[in-house]
């Protein structure tokens, strides 16, 4: 369809699928801004990831710039390459949370790996940010 | 495996300068099945049943069997060859499938995977999907499936001797004309969506593997990877621009199919397969028929008395 148009002379690389910071990301819950962001085709962007490495993995808590807002979210899916046994998607899903880690939404539309249920358990800690809501909203594992 | 590297150093030098030497492939087999020299003797009164057996190998079991077990065959690459390794491998691989039926599967038949998983809720998961992809060789031979759950498209990669797999089902059993279905990660969704609850298929006992033609359609651009110049067969024919036209003309490398040294490197010898078949494929029709009655005993229903 495109290869017959002379506009796209210039050379492109594919593009990377690693998460890193400024990495377009789908909100995959139905939280009001988030929606809003999708429909308006402004997917939210990585401005932080709370790890060292830098590169956002599943489990991973990030910030993204969405609508002009800065909103916490926690990565549930990504392009890259998994080890065997852990889910490979065909987009990069995230989950908008707040400071305490509930939800900004109430339902997550896609299915979420297994393995966010033992890594966000772990991470949650008494009178800390609380992880473990998000689990509860999901519809489904794979 | 760590006997294997301490003899590995030393005695791959040995194979590699006897096979030089004498040019004999059993002298090969018994150095690497024994250390001392009695046992060499003893390894060599033996021959003869052995080399008979290798020739009892009939032709079309081999053929046959090549494309059934690929990862009994190992990686051709030389200096990634360790026969001690590789028999060792072959050894654990037949442990595991007199534990579990491994069945026999191709790139584009639908699986379902069910495996311990200590993350889920029952330590139990399910996975259903396209077979797209399928690599390794020896115990890390592994396998991907696609599936799109939820209008978003799900791969898992599994190791087929992956012990916590607890049931590999094949839910239909079909070949397609390319060796590898990556491209169906561009392709529209239909073409890799499947139920999770799928019934399997059968096939009728005795019958040839279906090969599917069908021709994928392929979403817009851009992809993944550059698919137009792939030569695919399961895709409804692509464009390709006249620019990359004369750059593949340019890259083309027609002469290769005539280089027997490439496809010699490439691909393990039919005597070393014979070899390894021979070793294995007793037993491994003798578990193929076994779990065949297996199958017809649960697919027999007793006839229940009328009246």
């Amino acid at each position: 369809m495109f290869s017959n148009l002379a506009s796209r002379l210039f050379h492109t690389t594919s593009a990377s699928s690693q998460l890193i910071k400024l990495t377009r990301l789908r909100v995959v819950d139905n939280s009001e801004i988030g929606k809003q962001a999708m429909l308006e085709g402004k997917p939210p962007r990585i401005i932080h990831i709370y790890n060292k490495s830098g590169v956002g993995y599943i489990g991973n808590k990030v910030l993204v710039a969405i609508k002009g807002e800065k909103k916490k979210g926690v990565i549930v899916g990504c392009k890259k390459h998994q080890i065997p046994r852990a889910p490979k998607f065909d987009s990069n899903n995230v989950v908008l949370i707040d400071d305490s880690g509930t939800p900004l939404g109430n339902r997550i539309h896609v299915p979420i790996p297994l393995m966010l249920r033992t890594m966000l358990k772990e991470k949650t800690y008494k009178k800390g940010t609380d992880y473990t809501k998000l689990l509860a909203i999901a519809t489904r594992f794979v | 495996m760590s006997l294997t590297r301490t003899l590995r150093q030393g005695l791959w030098q040995n194979i590699v300068s006897a096979r030089k030497n004498v040019g004999d492939r059993n002298l090969t087999r018994m150095i690497s099945s024994s250390a001392s020299t009695k046992e060499a003797q003893k390894a060599e009164e033996k021959k003869q049943p052995e080399s008979s057996a290798t020739d009892l190998m009939p032709a079309p079991a081999l053929n046959r069997a090549r494309f059934v077990y690929p990862e009994f065959l190992p990686d051709p690459k030389m200096e990634w060859r360790n026969l001690i390794r590789e028999k060792l491998e072959r050894s654990d691989m037949m442990k595991r499938r007199r534990n579990i039926d491994i069945p026999e599967f191709y790139v584009g038949s639908v699986l379902a995977v069910t495996s311990s998983h200590v993350h889920a809720q029952r330590k139990v998961s399910r996975f259903v999907g396209i077979c797209i992809q399928r690599q390794g060789c020896g115990l890390r031979s592994r396998f991907v499936l696609r599936n799109i759950i939820d209008n978003l498209g799900c791969e898992i990669e599994y190791y087929m001797y992956d012990p916590t797999i607890q049931k590999i089902d094949v839910l239909k059993l079909e070949k397609r004309p390319d060796r590898e279905l990556l491209y169906l990660r561009d392709a529209l969704p239909e073409y890799s969506t499947f139920p999770l609850d799928m019934e399997p298929i059968p096939l009728p006992e005795g019958s040839p593997v279906p090969v599917n033609d069908i021709k994928v359609k392929m979403k817009g651009r851009p992809w993944t990877q550059k698919w137009e110049k792939k030569g695919l067969l399961g895709v409804e024919k692509l464009e390709i621009s006249q620019k990359n036209l004369i750059r593949m003309a340019r890259a083309a490398k027609p002469w290769e199919k005539h280089d027997l040294m490439l496809e010699y490197r490439k691909t393990i010898p039919e005597e070393e397969q014979k070899e390894i078949f021979s070793e294995v494929y007793s037993e491994l029709h003798q578990l193929e028929l076994t779990r065949r009655k297996m199958k017809r005993k649960r697919m027999f229903v007793k006839p229940v008395k009328s009246a």
